[in-house]
């Protein structure tokens, strides 16, 4: 077992109702969860291989592939949605040219849509590293990201 | 005895602080205080006033409702009141630290209105702007005026107050309080507080659990986060009561994860209380033990539902059970528990901090005290508001929120979130109360409210919440699982034009079903935005049967066109568009070849707003 993941499970006692806090350790410090650590956390855990998986892949939160160096979260909540969220997204998509969900190939930037960001009060916006950037408009998201 | 020095110095401190002889400046830092550019004039107001050598406080608070506003910041000075400024810009910031900290003069032009006792020339008091007119803050009322950081202030504020009120009462008394000040869950089903608590209590078991649901699922609400990033301590004090009241000692906060900001100052506020003993063993020597657990969410609406929220905390996959038996008998890990949304528990705390009878004042007779809203989508003010339930949606759109930007007309009011409905132009004089949105065909929600205009389309709006319920039903039963993806199926087939008249009848037919049969509240409730908008708004599905989106949105219909007169051949929309579908050379007319189009709108966007040479029509010619 890599000596990173050991100092992840240092935290836990490894009983059962842990799992999602342990999987969200992980996440954060690699950036997603591997075939790998997925089965170290069944062997530690002591819940099979499969049902890890299943609750894993229950959560939108959890990914099983790497993600970019700076991760882009867009809103797809209802108020973003009335205030033009769909036009960000096109825009989003076509400066990047990659789809919610991917990575772009230099591993620059990936985009993912989640529920709601709580800024609605302030939408359209996307979440870039934690950090929130509010009353977006197409012409903005233009002058976002680093041109390659 | 040690806490009651803690709060006496408290008092004191908080005094000086707002005593004005050092001035104050308050930055509000929220989340929408800090996406607004929050760090900048923080950053701008430290180095000016030391550059130039004026001393002064400056504090980080919570976001005091006005979210339209940010960045907002407020300054005490002298014996002046609060004055509260709104739209901070660089330049804004400058000016005022020029006028109001060096020379004594309020800058009445940028300035909202003034918080506290004493006017200022040419600037209203806040609480008489039609803005907080209507309102009425007691869940709020610390809001944006404390540091979310500093328990002081909240010790300041009366906090923990309820606290030493309640831990020297019976349980049973403290139930019958809440019984008495009528409060109702404000987590969307307004079940009786009072009611859920005595089944717990009344349930004989070795363990009892707590459990605060800060999920906020509705997507495009906000009232949770922005009452825990700005007073987190209400929250906790209201757990602690509740749990005393059931006979809980652990209690858990189940937290959505995109909340980074919430969850660090809510570790915090209970790191503070637990140094004071307000948690841990036997709290303020009264016997009664109580702990608290953080546990993030993992990104699954399904999980703000009871059942479906305690398998998560188990770790298993956010799967909800039948009811009975109701988590209040038989709950996390088979104990009895309590789940309760953090306003409500906030709620608790006031109720003790005063009491009972004072917060029934408000309200109606069967939706009693005041109840939290964010207003988003296409309103002018929006923000966080706290009214009194039972005033109507009329007074909240215009007089609280200002009505609709750039003068454009109304066209429907959501409430509920994806378990909500579409409340029309007609119905705006309806009271806010749980009983009459039911009637209306949705639902008080936990207080979402998402306004909007003539260019929304409603049909759009269904197709989205379905999409979203589609994705996010659990598959545990058949007519939440497939029910809803049907639903979503022939919701795009009209978007596209591809429907006829029938399937409206069968979205009705299919909605009422789902809504009798699925196993939780989720199903239960999803069909609701889909039959609220054919009841009130048939006439845009006919439209859309008919080819035509009136709100030119539903990019299946819709088609663009430029205007031979305006164009003058710029070229910045051939640049644009994404498949080519544009022809044309520099300074000459351009033309959209449709047969390529996707109707993606990026040309429209792009056309500069001085030629404005890109049409929209609701239908292809
Ligand atoms: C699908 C679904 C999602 C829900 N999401 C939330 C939520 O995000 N926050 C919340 O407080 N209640 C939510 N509820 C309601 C809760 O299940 C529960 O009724 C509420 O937390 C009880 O607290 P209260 O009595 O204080 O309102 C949801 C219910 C359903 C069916
Ligand atoms: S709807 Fe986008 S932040 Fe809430």
């Amino acid at each position: 077992m890599e000596k990173n993941m050991e100092s992840v499970f240092s935290k836990f006692t490894g009983q059962r109702h842990e799992l999602i806090q342990i999987l969200q350790k992980i996440q954060e410090e690699f950036g997603y969860l591997s075939d790998e650590q997925i089965a170290n956390v069944s062997e530690f855990t002591k819940v099979p291989k499969s049902k890890v998986y299943g609750v894993a892949t229950f959560y939108e939160q959890f990914r099983f592939s790497p993600i970019g160096k700076n991760h882009i979260m867009l809103c797809r909540g209802t108020a973003c949605h009335v205030k033009g969220a769909p036009r960000i997204l096109d825009e989003i998509e076509n400066q990047l040219k990659i789809k919610t969900g991917e990575t772009t190939p230099d591993g620059e930037y990936s985009l993912e849509a989640v529920a709601c960001i709580g800024c609605c009060a302030l939408a359209p916006c996307i979440m870039i590293n934690n950090e929130v950037k509010a009353n977006l408009t197409p012409d903005e998201v233009k002058n976002l990201f680093k041109k390659n | 005895m040690d806490l009651e020095n803690v709060m006496n110095k408290a008092k004191k401190g908080w005094a000086e602080l707002y005593s004005g002889k050092t001035p104050l400046i308050l930055i509000g830092a929220a989340t929408c205080g800090k996406s607004a550019g929050a760090a900048k004039v923080k950053e701008i107001f430290t180095e000016e006033t030391k550059k130039r050598n004026i001393e002064c406080n400056i504090m980080e608070v919570g976001c005091i409702g006005m979210c339209y506003a940010e960045p907002l910041i407020c300054i005490k000075k002298s014996d002046d009141p609060l004055v509260c400024y709104g739209n901070i810009t660089p330049e804004k910031a400058l000016e005022i630290i020029n006028s109001h900290l060096e020379n004594d003069n309020p800058v009445s032009e940028y300035a909202l209105g003034t918080i506290g006792k004493g006017t200022l020339k040419d600037i209203p008091e806040l609480h008489e702007t039609p803005v907080l007119k209507n309102q009425v803050r007691i869940v709020l009322n610390n809001c944006g005026i404390i540091s979310p950081s500093e328990i002081s202030h909240y010790f300041a504020n009366n906090g923990y107050k309820g606290l030493i009120k309640a831990l020297q009462q019976k349980p049973a008394d403290i139930i019958e309080q809440v019984r008495e000040s009528g409060l109702r869950g404000r987590g969307g089903a307004g079940f009786p507080t009072w009611k859920k608590w005595q089944i717990c209590r009344d349930t004989k078991a070795d363990k009892k659990f707590l459990i605060c649901n800060a999920d906020e699922g509705d997507p495009g609400a906000f009232m949770n986060r922005s009452l825990i990033e700005s007073d987190p301590h209400s929250l906790i004090e209201g757990m602690i009561i509740s749990a005393y009241a059931i006979g809980a000692n652990t209690g858990y906060i189940y937290c959505r994860a995109e909340y980074p900001l919430a969850l660090a100052r809510l570790d915090l506020a209970i790191k503070q209380a637990e140094n004071l003993n307000l948690l841990g063993d036997n709290i303020l020597g009264s016997g009664f033990d109580f702990t608290i657990k953080v546990k993030e969410g993992a990104g699954a609406f399904v999980c703000g539902e009871e059942t479906a929220l305690i398998a998560s905390i188990e770790g298993e996959r956010g799967m909800p059970c039948p009811r009975p038996p109701f988590p209040a008998v038989k709950g996390l890990w088979g104990k009895p528990t309590i789940i309760n949304n953090v306003e409500t528990l906030a709620t608790v705390s006031r109720i003790f901090q005063k009491d009972a009878k004072w917060f029934a004042q408000y309200g109606t007779d069967k939706s009693k005290g005041t109840k939290t809203f964010a207003l988003a989508g296409e309103i002018k003010r929006t923000g966080l508001i706290e009214v009194p339930l039972g005033i109507t949606l009329k007074t909240i759109i215009y007089d609280i929120g200002g009505g609709i930007p750039e003068d454009k007309e109304f066209k429907a009011v959501q409430t509920g979130g994806p378990s909500g409905g579409c409340v029309p132009k007609e119905l705006l004089d309806i009271p806010v109360d749980y009983d009459s949105l039911v009637e209306a065909g949705t639902i008080m929600g936990s207080g979402g409210l998402v306004v909007m205009n003539e260019n929304t389309c409603m049909v759009d709006v269904a197709r989205y919440f379905i999409d979203f319920t589609q994705k996010e039903s659990c598959g545990k039963c058949v007519p939440c699982r497939l029910g809803n993806k049907q639903l979503f199926r022939i919701l795009d087939d009209i978007t596209k034009g591809k429907a006829d008249k029938k399937d409206i009848d069968m979205l009705k037919k299919l909605g009422q079903n789902i809504k009798a049969t699925s196993l939780c509240g989720l199903g239960q409730t999803s069909p609701n935005p889909v039959l609220t908008t054919i009841r009130y708004f048939k006439n845009e599905y006919d439209a859309h049967i008919e080819k035509k989106c009136p709100a030119k949105v539903c990019k299946g219909l819709i088609s663009f066109e430029i205007d031979p007169e305006k164009c003058t051949g710029c070229h910045i929309c051939f640049k644009a568009c994404p498949t080519d579908a544009i022809i044309g050379k520099p300074k000459e007319t351009h033309l959209i070849i449709q047969e390529k189009c996707i109707q993606c709108g990026i040309c429209y966007e792009s056309c500069p707003d001085k030629f404005n040479a890109i049409n929209v029509f609701s239908s292809r010619n």
